[in-house]
């Protein structure tokens, strides 16, 4: 019950990031210097042509009354149509972004697979060299560039041993899996390196905390103290760092789509912004603004899922 | 009440050191008591004595974190050596243990039912119905009002008294034989303290199980334990009957903390208090640990640590403030 109502609260909280993001992305392009009929209109165009292009833009019209239409045009879908790829703009975006969510989700499972058990054993180790193997091992992935392994990778697994593709995305979901295998990898070098971090330092705060000693005294199994009483106190703080770091996810992966071409909206994000393509621009930050916001809202599910003390209305 | 010969629990020389830093350090030293069937016993003394470290290392959590050595006799076995699958059979169900702050031993992701439920699927063979039933039981028992309802709640939404007594349910949820209190109301309001010793009293008495309440609160020793032992730097000082330890107390320590005790005096008076500081357990000194701070200390405390002896009042000083009973005292 109280759980529903704070998510409804919670849902009602991301109306206002809503609207500051498209005021933001608004008053950003008209701030854009140049004037977009004068863009439009061949070189010999009269003042009268002019403002019959501005009419028929809408840009006659008071401030706020262009931006009733902008938010008017985002929710029924059209964003306009891209320069580069002379499609409209929502059409483009979603037919890119599946890959670029595939390759996330991927990213992430991936990440938590190997830095879950890891930091396990290395907080249950802690100081011995185990624990030091572990941790200088994340070290090298925290401090490499993704680009980089992302290259090494490519080099070595897809273009010498031909393991795996070079690039691209198939067309089903294993060939979807199989493809971007390498570039799933690559990301997740790199968080899993942040969360091993964070969760091997919770383990420990956790594993000798009172209700973890009370839970042995009751003599419970070892098995049960671990993952019922120690992992899910220690996951709350990892959960909020995934959550934030979704954003340093997204730029590794406009950086890894690159690397791997795979046809996703980071890379088409790089493409709008080296052609100026605007409308496109636009409409990818909106989504991913759109993204990260669904994304703290499913971290903070995820919190008050774990943690009956934060689900307060 | 049987078997009132042979104690339930006995403890011999038990030891627990832990290595901090490349130092020993020694937590508890050579600590002997008996306990018997429906005896409530208290471990009194300072922050730092090592009582808390005595009843860890009693159930076996100690050694997770340190070196123990002696013995621990429970029903003809030493518990110190007993491997951890078997120890986890006792620790819970045979012996349990309730901790100081029910602030922070209470799982806070955990409904209390599931807290206590996980007790009994540990320890017993009821079915999940039946467990349901011991577990709202169980929070009548040590009166929590509305048990059933509250049984779906999490340890925040209940008062500091409230988490005491849910800890006191869980520990008592496969009836165990001893119950190990390590400064089980130090953190909770004076009223409240009143009514959570006259719980573990009543069911000691009730269900006949022995306590061992460890506190740094004389009056609360005084109200509720049939004998004393008093620790001091890791050592048993002082062990004998509630009466004889707090109306004629033995050991220069005792007396001492007797004389903070605040009693009788005029508004204004300016409370007594031992001079110095109990000292840091990583450098004993070598002979008696209360010398430093002891104005009636004679030249042996300082190369020798004296032994407990006596029969029935034990005290290990070699200046008592009279001679124990049985062994001549040497002063």
């Amino acid at each position: 019950m109280s759980t529903i109502s704070y998510f409804l609260s919670r849902l009602l909280q991301i109306i206002p990031t809503f609207l500051i993001v498209m005021v933001i992305i608004f008053l950003l392009v008209r701030a854009l210097p140049g004037d977009p009929a004068i863009a439009m209109a061949d070189a010999k165009a009269t003042a009268e042509q002019l403002e019959q292009i501005r009419q028929r833009l809408g840009l006659d019209q008071p401030l706020w009354v262009q931006f009733g239409i902008f938010v008017k045009n985002v929710f029924t879908g059209n964003l306009g149509d891209s320069i580069l790829l002379k499609a409209p703009v929502t059409q483009v975006i979603i037919e890119r972004l599946p890959a670029s969510g595939f390759l996330t989700l991927y990213a992430v499972l991936f990440s938590l697979l190997i830095a879950g058990p890891l930091a396990f054993v290395a907080a249950l180790n802690r100081n011995s060299w185990v624990d030091t193997s572990i941790r200088s091992i994340f070290q090298v992935g925290l401090s490499t560039p993704v680009f980089y392994i992302g290259l090494l990778l490519l080099t070595f697994l897809a273009a010498r041993m031909r393991w795996f593709p070079v690039g691209g995305y198939g067309t089903t979901f294993l060939e979807h899996m199989y493809h971007l295998l390498l570039p799933a990898l690559t990301v997740a070098l790199y968080t899993s390196a942040i969360i091993m971090r964070n969760l091997r330092s919770s383990v420990i705060e956790v594993v000798d905390a009172e209700y973890v000693q009370f839970a042995r005294a009751k003599g419970l199994p070892e098995r049960i103290v671990l993952g019922r009483h120690v992992l899910r106190n220690a996951l709350i703080s990892t959960v909020t760092l995934l959550g934030l770091s979704i954003g340093n996810l997204m730029s590794g992966t406009l950086v890894t789509e690159t690397v791997f071409a795979v046809p996703g909206v980071g890379r088409l994000m790089l493409d709008a912004i080296f052609a100026r393509d605007y409308p496109l621009i636009q409409g990818l930050t909106l989504t991913f603004a759109v993204l990260v916001s669904i994304i703290f809202l499913l971290t903070d599910m995820i919190q008050a899922w774990l943690d009956p003390r934060l689900r307060v209305a | 009440m049987t078997q009132s010969n042979s104690p339930l629990l006995s403890v011999k020389n038990l030891s627990t050191s832990f290595h901090v830093g490349g130092q020993k350090l020694r937590a508890v030293d050579e600590v002997s008591f008996d306990l018997a069937t429906g005896e409530v016993l208290g471990i009194v003394g300072e922050s730092g004595s090592g009582k808390s470290i005595t009843l860890r290392s009693i159930m076996g959590l100690a050694r997770r974190y340190g070196e123990v050595t002696g013995e621990v006799v429970w029903q003809g076995e030493n518990l110190v050596t007993k491997p951890e699958a078997q120890m986890r059979k006792i620790r819970g169900k045979d012996i349990a243990m309730i901790f100081q702050e029910p602030m922070s031993s209470l799982n806070p992701l955990l409904t209390v039912g599931v807290q206590i439920k996980e007790n009994l699927v540990a320890h017993t063979e009821l079915d999940k119905k039946a467990r349901h039933h011991r577990a709202i039981e169980l929070l009548e028992l040590v009166g929590i009002p509305d048990a059933s309802r509250r049984l779906n709640d999490y340890p925040h939404q209940f008062s500091g008294g409230m988490r005491q007594r849910v800890m006191i349910a869980i520990a008592l949820a496969s009836s165990p034989k001893l119950l190990l209190a390590d400064e089980p109301t130090t953190a909770l309001d004076v009223t409240i303290q009143n009514q959570i010793l006259k719980l573990i009293l009543d069911l000691s008495q009730e269900l006949g199980m022995s306590v061992i309440l460890v506190t740094h609160d004389l009056g609360v020793a005084a109200q509720t334990c049939d004998r004393l032992a008093v620790m001091y730097g890791g050592k048993l000082v002082e062990k004998g009957s509630t009466r004889d330890v707090l109306c004629n107390p033995l050991h220069r320590y005792t007396m001492g903390l007797l004389q903070s005790v605040p009693e009788n005096v005029e508004p204004r008076t300016p409370l007594f208090s031992l001079p110095g500081t109990p000292p840091s357990l990583m450098n004993l000194p070598k002979g008696c640990a209360f010398a430093p701070r002891c104005a009636h200390a004679v030249e042996a405390c300082a190369t020798t640590k004296p032994p407990l002896e006596g029969t029935e009042h034990q005290v290990a000083c070699f200046n008592p403030t009279q001679a124990p009973d049985g062994a001549g005292g040497q002063s």
